[in-house]
């Protein structure tokens, strides 16, 4: 696992198992008929946004998608403020406005989750023009999905980024499906990074299963972005394991499939090689563990607490007012 | 004072923001370098501030406009150009899902200090992709402005103060206008967005125009003047956030009302303005009911004749004047009944 330190690995794992109890969390709040709205969970992939954002810097910025606990979450998202917008609330990421699928810290660097598909990609690439024009050293990560590498914004923002060697790194989470679509279906090759080099720039595709290969590939775009040498193109294959949506019947895919898929488990796998090479031991799981479910609590807690947001207050946020403070 | 043209104006107001606001201001669209933009809006510009503040794009509207959103969200003010406003169909999501909307999404946690810049408008013979108004599309988003002006002095001005709000402001200027001259002081001023303006007094009707529309209802007024016919004229000059004051103490001083707009009368601005005039206390000031005089619900024409005749002409707005005045709308309305 190379150069990566152990307590960095224990955050990745700590991060991962986060993500994946935050989400098992909003399942269970949304059975209980207490979530207004939809959510997209990322359950199966949660390696991608913690090895990639893991491999940034915590200055440097992204730009997240409709499924996008996981990037906000590895970000350094509040789990409060965030189980708090899930519910509607005012003390929400967003004041209740958003919801799930609009979650964003400014603060934090994560420019926002976007609720239409491809349209985060050149808000990134208009930030990251931005830091350059600054003369920052700081970078973007956008993350997209397959279904996303299908919308015209993709390719245009590649270009642009290429054209212009922005301080960009695209990370196409290829999660197997679009909605219900699989990738075999709409894109005519095996890999979606195969499209890098249509604009001159390096394409990987990565096990988007292993966090440390998606850190290792990552951390070297990341890199190659803040030199000035422009934008990479990385592809994580990874796999869902809920359904698109609250609307899903899973009529697209097999159970089979999924348990396939379930046997490459980003979590289970990194806690195998980090105990087989003596890194993490049952112990220290047993901590992360707990202080997961701790997180959990108190974030279910705060929310549930936590006041609907004044009608009263309804048209706030609309244009911001002259001389206003950010 | 200095006479120069609506398009000089219009460049004014770049160059100086762009000379005050070093660090954040800047120019993006197609060919608006070398080229100067298709209109000759920039021509020159590339020299003073070079290729990265009068930033060349390559033609993916649906990408440079979110360019735009990203940046403007880092603390740019960016002032991105539409070649034709037609062309804005393509960046229709950043406008609409995003530039519109993130900052209320994300519970005001980012402002968007973006202008998009779009010449529109008919006249030149540009035919149906390259002439309409796209105001009433962009009518009903909250979280923009939406300016159209109408003269040189405005122009500047206003484009000052768009450039310097901290929300998304579509500003669209008309094809037509930008040889009209005018006056505009050497020194600086502002427009503020949302005033509209009483350009002529008078006391028999109350037109409502906007964009060039405002020239051919003055010009009308002349006209009409002529016959003892005294129009007042109210330029909207923002039609977002739109300011109707000045024209519910008009109403209530003429007590008669004509929205004249070139674009497609159906849907238009001359639709708000009425319903807005009607649920005022102006309503009981109305000697006729308050009309429209909008462009034809069809596409616009090449040939110049089928051109003219989709768009109000300053003869046209004479004529429904003189109908609103002169009382025969009541009888057409009667035969209609």
């Amino acid at each position: 696992m190379g150069e990566i330190s152990r307590e960095c690995k224990l955050e990745m794992l700590y991060k991962m198992m986060l993500i994946r109890a935050f989400e098992k969390q909003a399942e269970k709040l949304f059975m209980k008929n207490l979530v207004h709205g939809t959510m997209h969970l990322s359950i199966g992939e949660e390696a991608v946004p913690v090895g990639s954002i893991f491999a940034a810097e915590k200055t440097d910025y992204i730009t997240s998608t409709h499924r996008g606990h996981g990037h906000m979450i590895a970000k350094g998202g509040d789990i409060r403020k965030m189980f708090a917008e899930f519910l509607g609330k005012e003390t929400g990421y967003c004041h209740g406005r958003g919801g799930s699928m609009h979650i964003a810290d400014f603060s934090l660097g994560n420019l926002g989750a976007n609720g239409v598909v491809g349209a985060g990609i050149p808000i990134a690439t208009g930030a990251a023009l931005a830091l350059k024009m600054k003369k920052r050293k700081d970078i973007v990560l956008t993350f997209f999905g397959d279904g996303a590498a299908n919308e015209g914004t993709f390719y245009e923002s590649l270009n642009m980024a290429a054209i212009w060697k922005l301080p960009e790194v695209f990370i196409c989470e290829n999660n197997m499906y679009a909605m219900s679509s699989p990738v075999s279906k709409f894109v005519p090759t095996q890999n979606i990074s195969d499209r890098a080099s249509a604009f001159g720039i390096p394409g990987i595709t990565v096990d988007g299963m292993d966090v440390i290969a998606i850190y290792e590939v990552v951390r070297e775009a990341v890199k190659r972005a803040r030199e000035g040498k422009g934008p990479t193109f990385i592809e994580a294959k990874t796999y869902r394991y809920r359904g698109h949506s609250k609307s899903d019947k899973n009529l697209y895919r097999t159970k089979v499939e999924i348990e396939e898929w379930k046997k490459k488990d980003p979590i289970i796998r990194f806690i195998k090689k980090a105990t087989e090479s003596g890194e993490i031991d049952d112990e220290k799981i047993e901590k992360i563990r707990k202080d997961v479910a701790k997180d959990i609590e108190e974030g279910v807690k705060f929310a549930l607490n936590s006041p609907e947001p004044s009608t009263d207050a309804l048209l706030e946020y609309v244009y911001a007012e002259e001389g206003e403070e950010q | 004072m200095r006479v120069i043209t609506y398009k000089e104006a219009l460049r004014e107001a770049i160059i100086e923001k762009m000379r005050e606001d070093d660090e954040n201001v800047f120019m993006m669209g197609e060919d608006i370098g070398v080229y100067g933009g298709a209109f000759g809006l920039s021509l020159g510009m590339l020299e003073e501030f070079g290729p990265e503040r009068i930033l060349d794009t390559p033609m993916s509207e649906a990408s440079f406009v979110g360019v735009g959103v990203g940046a403007a969200i880092m603390g740019m003010r960016p002032i991105v150009e539409i070649m034709f406003s037609d062309f804005l169909t393509f960046g229709a999501d950043q406008i609409i899902n995003q530039a519109a909307k993130l900052r209320f999404m994300t519970g005001g946690q980012l402002k968007m200090p973006l202008v998009v810049r779009a010449p529109q408008g008919s006249g030149a013979g540009a035919a149906a992709q390259h002439s309409q108004n796209i105001e009433a599309w962009l009518l009903n988003i909250p979280g923009i402005k939406i300016v159209v002006p109408s003269n040189p002095y405005d122009a500047k001005g206003l484009l000052k103060s768009s450039i310097e709000d901290d929300n998304t402001v579509i500003f669209l200027e008309h094809k037509l206008l930008y040889s009209m001259k005018g006056e505009v002081p050497e020194e600086d001023y502002r427009v503020p967005l949302g005033k509209s303006k009483v350009v002529r007094s008078g006391k028999d009707a109350t037109i409502v125009a906007t964009s060039i529309m405002v020239k051919r209802s003055l010009e009308a007024a002349e006209i009409l003047g002529k016959e003892g016919i005294q129009v007042e004229i109210i330029d909207l000059r923002t039609l977002k956030p739109l300011d109707l004051s000045p024209v519910i103490e008009s109403v209530k001083k003429t007590h008669r009302l004509l929205v004249v707009y070139e674009g497609c009368i159906t849907g238009g601005i001359g639709g708000e303005v009425i319903s807005q005039v009607a649920e005022s206390e102006a309503f009981l000031y109305l000697d006729a009911p308050p009309f429209r005089l909008g462009g034809l619900d069809v596409p616009i024409a090449y040939n110049l004749n089928l051109e003219r005749k989709t768009t109000p002409q300053t003869e046209d707005i004479v004529s429904k004047v003189k109908e609103i005045v002169g009382g025969d709308w009541y009888a057409r309305i009667s035969r209609d009944a």
